[in-house]
């Protein structure tokens, strides 16, 4: 356990006065999350250690060097967990990297985003100084919420020493459930199931191939009744699915575990897969001929949800195209129209729905303009590095000034998101 | 030039381009707008404009920078710090007329809606689909959602389901250029900087909400609530932690101390026992049988931490009426006391007794009663001192303790707000919290966003010259504060 907290705001300063760009490293796990940096390293490892937990507070304070594990270790040890589920991406992985890059798992569209449980920092700027924003209490609006803009901004805004969080108490229990489906239909399933009040804490699907027709992943944790209950209740909703019901245990926690840290075999490949983020419930753009008919037939024999978020009474149908909105016609049922392959590929739906990875042929371009068209973005994540959707004018003008406002002479982490900031 | 020529000049430019009923400039007209929900700072502004289209905002926005004249943004004004309080020679935007709900995506559960549009009115809007808008603070019959962005609003179930900041997905937003920018995405996330956590709870500094994307949440399935009665306000606290370390996260958790249970019940005959020290009331949301299963947990932990009393809600009825005299807690004291004062900062819960020690002691050295209600989830707390503004002095020594609270949970750990926003009430307490190289960050961010300081001016951050003439001098991490400024 370490606070080398003088040496780094030194270093910083210096950097300051030499104009000397510096390459923020913690574990040096996530270099392939941004852009290239060159520059001095400024070497967060050895600036460890817990510095505050209080269980029945909800809150740890570290340093952000300390590993992303021994956080994680220490929170189960009284029954907590960080909730966003970040990935590690490798061994090495520091507290401080996984904020700054603003990493979150399979959890992140049920219980948040790792901005979400950022309470407070302790960082230095651009100019080597030692700030504090936030603190290590639940709510705090003293002042603008620096402590948040610092996630994902990958160190161009300061240089983060120490984190609190907000911490939640781990499930008691946990079940996974498998079926095969088509694309379709499974955003369908994820889009009615999250307007429950279902336990749902991770819902995926994979995508046919030539091994395997396409799979709905489903995890729900809670109370013990609780997952018991929503895991009957699914099973009695779509009996037609065939629902492979699965411990908490392996093979299940496995594939979350390898769907957290990007491993599955989706993920393999040099060419970089893309990243979308849209709407959930955005209607199926991509697709090869080895998929399964649009409308699952278990989906026809039940009666149209009329608003009620109750189970037994079906799904309600989802809008059709990429970005176009849901509405009701005149007789006040939903419409619906066929879909579309706009992208020609594999895709990896995660976040249920909200985040797909695709592997796929098409253009940039055309990646890009399905992502904006759904009113989202796309990001290519290549083994080397991360193409951000570009930024429009105004708000790139925004962006400068706010990475000037922290770090005058551009010397933290330079060009790491886009060029020139 | 003076303000009356200035108006003059600046509301024939702005009849070129927003209708006369638009702009107010009689005195009369303008009454209303001399204060919000923290009605001891009064002023009247030079002018009130109320626009409805966010291309009138941007022309408003755009002729008051060329004129240098600054604007203050107001939505329901219901806001507790003086964060609305107008300025005698600026424009006071008025988003009232914004308060339409746009579009409803229940698929996606989001929904778009103008700034003006009233917090409840979004929950009773998506109700039919099962869906809500879960911040909820206590003024959410009256309160905009433009407001709430401005301040970060928070409510009772911000434990469980978080503040504005974690419950919207898209702002658009008027920089006091009049250019328009759009924060965050459809998506979950946007790429590039966190702008939308940065500009939420930004006190209308950094430009103005036009339209705002909030999330929906499915409804819970079954709710239960929990009142438990403590002859001492520590064991009533211990419990608190008791049912957290259990792994329980409660939809609500809410403690009032003697002196509030006592009006609160007065007002609202909830059926509190006067007699208790403190009460607690637990909310607990969910599927059923874990709703069932926690109220018995919860049941045992109360009494297990020495709860006098435990009752739960029969039916929906009682669960109204448990939780009817906390939400009257407010007007409940107004009612005993002339005045009163709400204080809103927020601790690690674990300083709760040392916190109720000092209130009690400053309480005392002060001779102004306080009745004290607390989030006692996420250790927010409302002490309310009473006092009667028409005894001279008395305002002035309640703002002095109150400032004297707030040191004493900034002390321990906490903060001088929780919820309610800085404004212009908590200015001074800023520079107790914050170093000055920590100002400068914040007024640096400010002027990122609005270079020459024309939104909101004087509000949020105090000016390094401010903080060295309010004198008290604190020191802060260490350091003698700002050693680098003369003193006056």
């Amino acid at each position: 356990m370490g606070d080398i907290t003088d040496k780094l705001a030194a270093q910083a300063q210096q950097a300051f006065a030499d104009k000397q760009p510096l390459r923020i490293v913690g574990g040096n796990s996530k270099f392939m999350l941004g852009r290239a940096v060159s520059g001095e390293p400024l070497e967060l490892g050895q600036h460890t250690g817990i510095i505050d937990y209080q269980p029945t507070e909800l809150v740890i304070t570290a340093r952000a060097g300390t590993p992303l594990a021994e956080i994680e270790a220490t929170l189960a040890e009284s029954g907590q967990m960080l909730a966003f589920e970040p990935p590690h991406l490798g061994a090495s992985a520091t507290l401080g990297g996984t904020i700054a890059c603003g990493l979150s798992g399979p959890r992140r569209p049920f219980t948040g985003a790792a901005r979400d449980f950022v309470l407070g920092v302790k960082m230095l700027n651009g100019r080597g100084e030692l700030l504090q924003f936030g603190g290590q209490v639940m709510k705090n609006v003293a002042g603008y919420d620096v402590s948040r803009l610092q996630a994902g901004a990958q160190g161009t805004l300061g240089v983060l020493l120490e984190i609190s969080l907000k911490v939640l108490p781990r499930p008691a229990a946990q079940c996974t459930l498998l079926a095969e489906m088509d694309a379709p239909t499974a955003i369908e399933t994820m889009s009615h199931l999250s307007g429950t009040a279902m336990p749902l804490t991770a819902a995926c699907h994979l995508s046919a191939s030539a091994q395997q027709a396409g799979q709905l992943w489903l995890r729900l944790s809670g109370a013990e009744e609780a997952v018991a209950a929503a895991n009957a209740a699914i099973q009695k909703a779509w009996p037609a699915f065939g629902w492979k019901e699965m411990k908490d245990d392996e093979p299940a926690r496995g594939f979350w575990q390898d769907l957290r840290e990007r491993r599955l075999p989706f993920f393999d490949g040099d060419d970089g897969v893309w990243c979308l983020s849209v709407p959930p419930a955005t209607a199926d753009f991509c697709g090869s001929n080895i998929d399964a008919p649009v409308n699952h037939p278990s989906f026809r024999r039940r009666p149209e949800s009329s608003g009620s978020n109750a189970l037994d009474s079906g799904p309600g149908l989802l809008h059709a195209g990429a970005g176009s909105k849901r509405r009701n016609d005149e007789t006040g049922k939903l419409q619906v129209s066929a879909r579309e392959v706009l992208l020609p590929g594999s895709c990896l739906l995660d976040w249920a729905g909200a985040q797909r990875w695709l592997n796929t042929t098409a253009s940039a371009d055309a990646v890009r303009a399905v992502a904006q068209q759904a009113g989202g973005h796309a990001s290519l994540f290549t083994p080397v590095g991360v193409e951000l959707a570009p930024l429009s004018p105004g708000l790139e003008k925004i962006h400068q000034r706010v990475k000037a406002s922290f770090d005058p002479a551009g010397i933290l982490n330079p060009g790491r998101l886009y060029e020139g900031l | 030039m003076t303000v009356a020529l200035q108006a003059g000049e600046l509301a024939r430019a702005l009849r070129a381009c927003l209708p006369p009923e638009s702009i107010l400039f009689q005195e009369d007209e303008r009454r209303p707008y001399e204060c919000d929900g923290l009605s001891v700072y009064r002023q009247l502004p030079m002018l009130v404009v109320l626009p409805e289209s966010i291309e009138q905002v941007q022309q408003v926005l755009r002729l008051c920078s060329e004129h240098q004249v600054p604007v203050v943004a107001r939505g329901a004004g219901t806001g507790l710090s003086g964060g609305a309080l107008p300025l005698a020679d600026g424009v006071l935007l008025s988003l009232a007329k914004f308060n339409r709900i746009l579009d409803i995506d229940p698929c996606n559960r989001t929904a778009r809606v103008q700034p003006g549009v009233r917090n409840l009115a979004i929950s009773e809007a998506v109700a039919e689909h099962g869906l809500y808008y879960a911040p909820d603070p206590s003024s959410q019959i009256a309160c905009s959602i433009g407001g709430n962005v401005a301040e970060n609003a928070g409510g009772v179930h911000c434990l469980k389901y978080g503040l504005t900041v974690h419950n919207i997905l898209k702002l658009e937003i008027v920089t006091m250029s009049g250019e328009r920018l759009t924060l965050g995405s459809d998506a979950l996330d946007a790429p590039g900087f966190d702008l939308l956590a940065l500009f939420t709870g930004s006190e209308g500094m950094l430009g103005v909400v036009v339209e705002v994307t909030v999330k929906l949440l499915p409804k819970p399935e079954a709710v239960q609530v929990l009142l438990a009665a403590f002859d001492d306000v520590e064991k009533a606290g211990d419990a608190v932690g008791r049912i957290i370390a259990a792994g329980i996260i409660p939809a609500g958790l809410e403690m009032m101390d003697n002196p509030a249970i006592r009006a609160a019940e007065a007002f609202a005959r909830a059926g509190y026992p006067e007699d208790a020290a403190a009460i607690l009331l637990c909310e607990l949301d969910g599927v059923q049988q874990e709703v069932d299963s926690q109220v018995e947990q919860v049941q045992r932990l109360l009494q297990d931490c020495g709860a006098t009393e435990v009752r739960v809600a029969g039916d929906a009825a009682e669960r109204e009426k448990f939780w009817k005299g906390r939400k009257a807690a407010f007007p409940a004291v107004g009612r005993i006391s002339p005045d009163y004062y709400c204080m809103d900062g927020t601790i690690p819960r674990h300083q709760l007794p040392k916190v109720l020690a000092g209130i009690t002691a400053l309480s005392e050295e002060y001779s102004l009663p306080v009745a004290n209600v607390f989030h006692a989830g996420d250790g927010n707390l409302h002490p309310l001192i009473l006092f009667d503004a028409n005894r001279p002095g008395e305002l002035q020594r309640t703002e002095e303790m109150g400032g004297r609270i707030l040191d004493l949970c900034v002390a321990l750990g906490g903060t001088i707000t929780g919820e309610h926003g800085v404004g212009i009430e908590k200015i001074n307490q800023m520079c107790h919290q914050f170093s000055t190289a920590e100002l400068q960050q914040m007024h640096a961010l400010k002027a990122a966003f609005d270079p020459e300081g024309l939104l909101n001016p004087g509000k949020a951050v105090p000016t390094l010259h401010r903080c060295a003439e309010f004198g008290a001098m604190h020191v802060h991490h260490g350091e003698l504060p700002f050693p680098e400024l003369e003193r006056f």
